[in-house]
C-alpha cells in the first residue's frame, strides 16, 4: 500500500468521524448562520456595514478638524462661487461656509446611523408588539380574538394606505422641527409593516400542525405563542428591519432634505449636508456626492445583508 | 362502559364573508352527527374518501377544534362540555399522531423539547433530568437512538420524524391515541414498520387507537372495528373481518369494489359497483341520505328521509333505508322498490297479473329515466352552488391566513 493511498485513507476516516461529532443537532438558526457566511451578497452588505458602523462609531474622534467651526471661512468668502475642490489638509474640499467637508461627512455618519436605528426600532418594536397581539389574538384567542384582530388590522391598513412621506411630513408639522421628529416620523410609517408581516407570520404558523400538537399536548396558549409561534414567526421580521434600516436612512435624509430635520444647520447629518448642497449643485455638486454616495452606500449594504439573510432564513433553501 | 363515546357529535364551520365585520353566509358541515364506541384496549378504523370530515372528527375529539353539538365521553367525562383548565389536564389522557410527521414537529425545537414540553405541562418527572431518562426509555421504545436527543426534527428521515410524534404522544401515558393517517406520507416500504410499531406498542401498553385512514387497507389489519365515513356520517361500522367479508352498506360495497382483488378468477366475477358523480361538497349536503346522489340503488325515500345508523345483525351498524332489500337481492341497480316489492309479495298470482306488472315496472323504469334527468339537471346545478360555496370557504380561509 502505498502512502498516498493510507493517507488518502486516513483522511477519509478523519472526515467520516468529524461528521459524526457533528451530528448533534443543528438549530435552523445555526444552519441559517452557516449558509448566511457563505452568502457573497451578505459578506459585501456586511463590509459596508461594518463600515458604516466603524465609522459612526469612531468618526467624531478621528476627524481631522471640527465640523461645525467655519475654520477656512475667509478663504471661501473670498473666492465666492468658486468652490476649495479636495486637498491635502481638506480631503473632501469645503463647503459653503468654509467648514471641513471630510469631517462633517465622518461626524455626520454618527447621526444618520442613529436616525436610521432608532427609528427603525421604534417602528419594530411598537410595530412587533401590535403584531403579536393581533396574530396572537387570531390564532389562539377564538371568536372574540378573531373581532380584535380584524379592529387592529383594519387601522393598520389605514396607516398603510397613507403616503409615507406625506404621514412624515404631517407627524412632522405638527411635532415641530427636531433630528427626534425625523426620528419618530419615519419610525410611525414603518409600525404598520412591522405590524401586518409578524401578524401575517403567525397566521400563517398558527395553522400549522405543530401548534395543534403543542395544544393536544395541554400546553397553555400564552406559552405556545412564545414556544411554538413567535420563534417561527420572526425570520421575515428580521429580513424587514434590515431591509427597513436601509429605507429608514434615505427617508430621514428626505424629511431633513425638506427641512424637517434638526433645525440646527450646523451639527452634520448626510440629509442635511445633501440640502444644503443643493444651492451649490452647479458649482459644487461634489459637495452633494459625497453625503449621497455615503447614503446610496450604506443603504445598499443593509439591502444587501437583508436580502441574504431572507434567502439563508429561507427553510425551502435548507442543506 | 366504553372507553370513548361520541354521541351525535356535530363540528360545522361557519363561512364568513364581509369586509369590515365577518358575516356568517353558511356553514361546511364537516362533521354531521357522529355516534360510535372505541372498546379500551381496542382499534377503532375510521375510513372514507378525502375531505368526508374524518381529520375533523379526529380534530373534534381532543377539542382542537369547537365541537358545534354533542358529547364526547372519555371514560365518563363529557369532554366538549369541559371547562378549559380540566380539559388541559385530560389533555394527557387523549393523545393524537398526525398525517404529516414533519408539519407535526416544531422545526425550531430539538427533540428532547418537543418531547418533554407536554411532559413539563403535566407535571411529569420532577426535573428536566427525570424526564430525560423517561425519553430515553421511549426513544428506545419507538426504535430511534437515544443521541437523537439534541437534534432537531429537519435531520430524521419521515419514519423516524413519524416516531418522533408517536413518542411525543406516548410520554404522556395516555389512555387513547388517536392516528390521523399516520402512515400515508410515508415511503410504502416504511408504512409497514410504523403500523407494526403502533401494533406492539399496543400490545405491550395496552393503548386504546382510533386509526384514521383513507383506503382500507392501512386499517384492516389494525383494527378491531372500522367505521366508514361519508360527507361528515357514519354509514356503515362491522367488526372489521365481518367488513370485508360482507359490507352491508352502498358505500362500503362500492369502496371495496374498488380494491383489486389477487385472484384473477375472483376478481374476474367479482361485482364493480362504479360511482358516478362527484363526491358533494360538505357546505352543502344533499337531503336525505347523503349518498342518495351517487347510490345506484337509490329510492325516492332516500332524498327526503335521511337514514339513521341501526343494527342490521352480525354486529353490522348500517345507515341505509333498504339495506335488507339490496341484502336479499329484491332491490337491484336501477330499479325502483315500488314496482319490486308488490310483484315479489304476489309470488302466486297468475302469469297475466305479472305481465300487467312487468308492463308497470317498464314504465315505472321510463318514468324514473325521466325523473333522473331532471334530477341531473338539478344535480348541475347544485354542483354550481358548491363551486360558489367552496369557492367562498376558500377566501374565508384565505382571510383568515
Ligand atoms: N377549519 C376549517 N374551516 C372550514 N372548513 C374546514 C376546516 N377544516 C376542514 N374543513 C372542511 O371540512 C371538510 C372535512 O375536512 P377534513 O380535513 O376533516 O377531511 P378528511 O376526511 O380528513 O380529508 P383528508 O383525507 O383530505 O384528510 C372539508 O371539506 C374541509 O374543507
Ligand atoms: S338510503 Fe338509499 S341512497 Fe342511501 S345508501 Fe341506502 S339505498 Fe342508497
Ligand atoms: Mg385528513
Amino acid at each position: 500500500m502505498t502512502t498516498s493511498t493510507k493517507a488518502a485513507k486516513i483522511e477519509r476516516l478523519a472526515e467520516l468521524t468529524a461528521q459524526n461529532e457533528t451530528s448533534s443537532g443543528a438549530s435552523l438558526w445555526r444552519e441559517a448562520f452557516r449558509r448566511l457566511k457563505t452568502s457573497k451578497m451578505a459578506i459585501i452588505g456586511g463590509v459596508v456595514i461594518a463600515a458604516f458602523i466603524v465609522m459612526a462609531v469612531v468618526g467624531p474622534w478621528v476627524a481631522p478638524h471640527s465640523p461645525k467651526a467655519l475654520t477656512w471661512k475667509d478663504e471661501v468668502f473670498l473666492n465666492r462661487g468658486e468652490f476649495v475642490g479636495p486637498r491635502g489638509e481638506n480631503w473632501f474640499g469645503l463647503d459653503h461656509l468654509g467648514r471641513d467637508m471630510f469631517s462633517r461627512f465622518l461626524v455626520g455618519a454618527r447621526q444618520t446611523l442613529l436616525v436610521g436605528v432608532v427609528s427603525m426600532l421604534i417602528g419594530l418594536i411598537i410595530g412587533a408588539v401590535i403584531g403579536v397581539v393581533s396574530g396572537a389574538a387570531a390564532t389562539l384567542g377564538g371568536a372574540a380574538g378573531r373581532r380584535v384582530d380584524t379592529v387592529v388590522m383594519r387601522i393598520t391598513d389605514i396607516m398603510l394606505a397613507l403616503p409615507s412621506l406625506l404621514l412624515a411630513a404631517s407627524i412632522a408639522a405638527v411635532m415641530g422641527q427636531s433630528l427626534t421628529t425625523v426620528m419618530i416620523a419615519v419610525g410611525v410609517v414603518q409600525i404598520p409593516i412591522f405590524a401586518r408581516l409578524l401578524r401575517g407570520s403567525m397566521l400563517a404558523q398558527g395553522s400549522k400542525d405543530y401548534v395543534l400538537a403543542a395544544k393536544s399536548l395541554g400546553i397553555r396558549k400564552r406559552r405556545i405563542v412564545v414556544t411554538q409561534i413567535l420563534p417561527n414567526s420572526l425570520s421575515p421580521v428580521i429580513v424587514q428591519a434590515t431591509l427597513s434600516l436601509a429605507t429608514a436612512i434615505i427617508e430621514a435624509a428626505a424629511l431633513s432634505y425638506l427641512g424637517l430635520g434638526n433645525p440646527d444647520p450646523s451639527v452634520p447629518e448626510w440629509g442635511v449636508m445633501l440640502s444644503q448642497a443643493q444651492r451649490f449643485f452647479d458649482n459644487a455638486p461634489m459637495m452633494a456626492v459625497y453625503p449621497a454616495v455615503g447614503i446610496i452606500i450604506t443603504a445598499l449594504g443593509f439591502t444587501l445583508l437583508g436580502e441574504a439573510m431572507r434567502e439563508a432564513l429561507d427553510p425551502k433553501l435548507r442543506g | 362502559m366504553s372507553l370513548l363515546e361520541l354521541n351525535d357529535v356535530k363540528v360545522h364551520f361557519p363561512i364568513k364573508r364581509g369586509v369590515f365585520f365577518d358575516r356568517t353566509v353558511g356553514h361546511v358541515y364537516a362533521v354531521d352527527g357522529i355516534s360510535l364506541k372505541v372498546e379500551a384496549g381496542e382499534t377503532y378504523g375510521l375510513v372514507g374518501e378525502s375531505g368526508c370530515g374524518k381529520t375533523t372528527l379526529g380534530r373534534a375529539v381532543l377539542r382542537l377544534v369547537d365541537i358545534t353539538s354533542g358529547e364526547v365521553v372519555l371514560d365518563g367525562t363529557d369532554l366538549a362540555s369541559l371547562p378549559d383548565k380540566e380539559m388541559r389536564s385530560m389533555r394527557r389522557r387523549l393523545q393524537m399522531v398526525f398525517q404529516d410527521p414533519l408539519g407535526s414537529l416544531n422545526p425550531r425545537q430539538n427533540i428532547e423539547s418537543i418531547l418533554s414540553e407536554g411532559m413539563a405541562a403535566h407535571g411529569i418527572g420532577a426535573n428536566q433530568e427525570e424526564r430525560r431518562e423517561k425519553i430515553r426509555a421511549i426513544l428506545a421504545k419507538v426504535g430511534l437512538p437515544s443521541n437523537a436527543l439534541s437534534r432537531y426534527p429537519h435531520e430524521f428521515s419521515g419514519g423516524q420524524r413519524q416516531r418522533i410524534g408517536i413518542a411525543r404522544a406516548l410520554v404522556l401515558e395516555p389512555d387513547v391515541i388517536i392516528c390521523d393517517e399516520p402512515v400515508s406520507a410515508l415511503d410504502v416500504s416504511i408504512q409497514a414498520q410504523v403500523v407494526n410499531l403502533l401494533d406492539e406498542l399496543q400490545e405491550e401498553l395496552g393503548l386504546t387507537y382510533v386509526v384514521i385512514a383513507h383506503d382500507l387497507a392501512v386499517v384492516r389489519h389494525i383494527s378491531d372495528v372500522i367505521g366508514v365515513m361519508y360527507l361528515g356520517s357514519l354509514v356503515e361500522e362491522a367488526p372489521s373481518d365481518s367488513l370485508y367479508a360482507e359490507p352491508k352498506h352502498p358505500y362500503t360495497k362500492a369502496l371495496m369494489s374498488a380494491v383489486p382483488i389477487p385472484d384473477p378468477v375472483v376478481e374476474e366475477a367479482r361485482e364493480r359497483i362504479l360511482l358516478t358523480g362527484d363526491l358533494p361538497s360538505p357546505a352543502n349536503p344533499p337531503s336525505g341520505c347523503r349518498f342518495h346522489t351517487r347510490c345506484p340503488w337509490a329510492q325516492p325515500k332516500c332524498k327526503e328521509e335521511r337514514p339513521q345508523l341501526r343494527e342490521v345483525g352480525d354486529g353490522h351498524r348500517v345507515a341505509c333505508h333498504f339495506v335488507e332489500d339490496i341484502e336479499s337481492g329484491v332491490l337491484q341497480i336501477g330499479t325502483d322498490r315500488a314496482a319490486v316489492v308488490p310483484a315479489a309479495r304476489t309470488e302466486d298470482a297468475g302469469i297475466e297479473a305479472a305481465a300487467a306488472k312487468a308492463a308497470e315496472a317498464a314504465e315505472a323504469a321510463e318514468d324514473k329515466a325521466v325523473e333522473e334527468k331532471s334530477a341531473s339537471v338539478e344535480a348541475t346545478d347544485s354542483e354550481a352552488a358548491e363551486t360558489d360555496s367552496t369557492e367562498s370557504a376558500k377566501d374565508s380561509t384565505a382571510q383568515g391566513a
